[in-house]
């Protein structure tokens, strides 16, 4: 179906430009925001894909308890965010 | 395909169209505050026609998108007024044209930060 | 013409996703992006929702269950990071 090729290909495009933003931004906390959005963003190119499974699996880990862990492990960081 | 598909759709256009206009909004609202409350308010509004429209279109799906409702219309404005109050706290400064802050006056009375 | 309907207002939750990039992009503060991410973590669930309409599957809609749970949980941690309680 063509619009779902479509779609797909929006959403590639969208994937990239935001792993670029996740590696070459300044603030730390927008990195760690960024690679959830990547993660989103690939839990809707799964479920194209007829994987429900992968994508419920994708949403919790990548968008959930990795940006829970990130942001934990940042506040514990010893020189602050830029350190 | 029948007369509910039609009907289901036409409320989930309108739904959409809610949720461009909270886009809209993000982009034109001169604040993080003002900001926040079009990002809410307006998503919420626009999710529960849209999963409306489309329960209305399949029936069988009714239950868990009622489910699904439910979970949007109670944590999206708890979560919408935790980020409001740690953006004051974390210091995000108001908007030129806004007129009053209570939070900062009453933080000011009681000597809290 | 009832899933034409229906694929048009997926075209048009898509490209409010689009807009709402916008500002994920240029925001200035944290919390800009963070209600940012909010938005479009709305806007993904809606799509979710269209996407199960359109292929037929119910088992499709656990997902977007999984995501109204989760988007509750990114914005609190992230709250808590800008009080310094995390």
């Amino acid at each position: 179906m063509i619009y779902f090729w479509v779609l797909t290909i929006v959403i590639c495009a969208v994937m990239l430009g935001s792993a670029i933003m996740a590696l070459y931004h300044k603030s730390l906390a927008v990195t760690v925001i960024a690679a959830g959005l990547v993660s989103l963003l690939a839990s809707i190119l799964y479920l194209i894909l007829a994987a429900p499974d992968v994508a419920m699996t994708e949403a919790a880990i990548g968008s959930g308890l990795s940006t829970v862990m990130f942001f934990y492990v940042l506040r514990r960081m010893r020189g602050g965010e830029n350190g | 395909m029948g007369i509910l598909h039609i009907i289901g759709g036409a409320v989930s256009i309108l739904g959409a169209l809610f949720l461009l206009l909270a886009s809209i909004g993000l982009i034109r609202m001169p604040d993080v505050y003002n900001r926040m409350q079009t990002g809410t308010k307006a998503t919420t509004f626009g999710t529960i026609m849209f999963l409306g429209g489309i329960g209305i279109a399949t029936p069988s799906m009714a239950t868990k998108l009622i489910i699904l409702v439910l979970f949007i219309v109670l944590t999206n404005p708890v979560s919408s007024h935790v980020l409001a109050r740690a953006a004051h706290f974390a210091g995000v400064p108001l908007a030129d044209r806004s007129v009053t802050d209570k939070l900062a006056e009453h933080r000011a009375k009681e000597g809290v930060q | 013409m009832g899933d034409l309907l229906f694929l048009i207002a997926g075209s048009i939750a898509i490209l409010a996703g689009l807009l709402g990039l916008i500002r994920f992009v240029v925001g200035p503060t944290l919390p800009d992006r963070v209600v940012a991410f909010d938005v479009l973590t709305i806007i993904t669930i809606s799509v979710i929702s269209l996407i199960a309409h359109v292929a037929g599957r119910i088992i499709y809609l656990d997902a977007a269950i999984v995501y109204g749970l989760l988007s509750f949980l990114g914005v609190i941690v992230v709250a808590r990071y800008l009080e310094r309680g995390l």
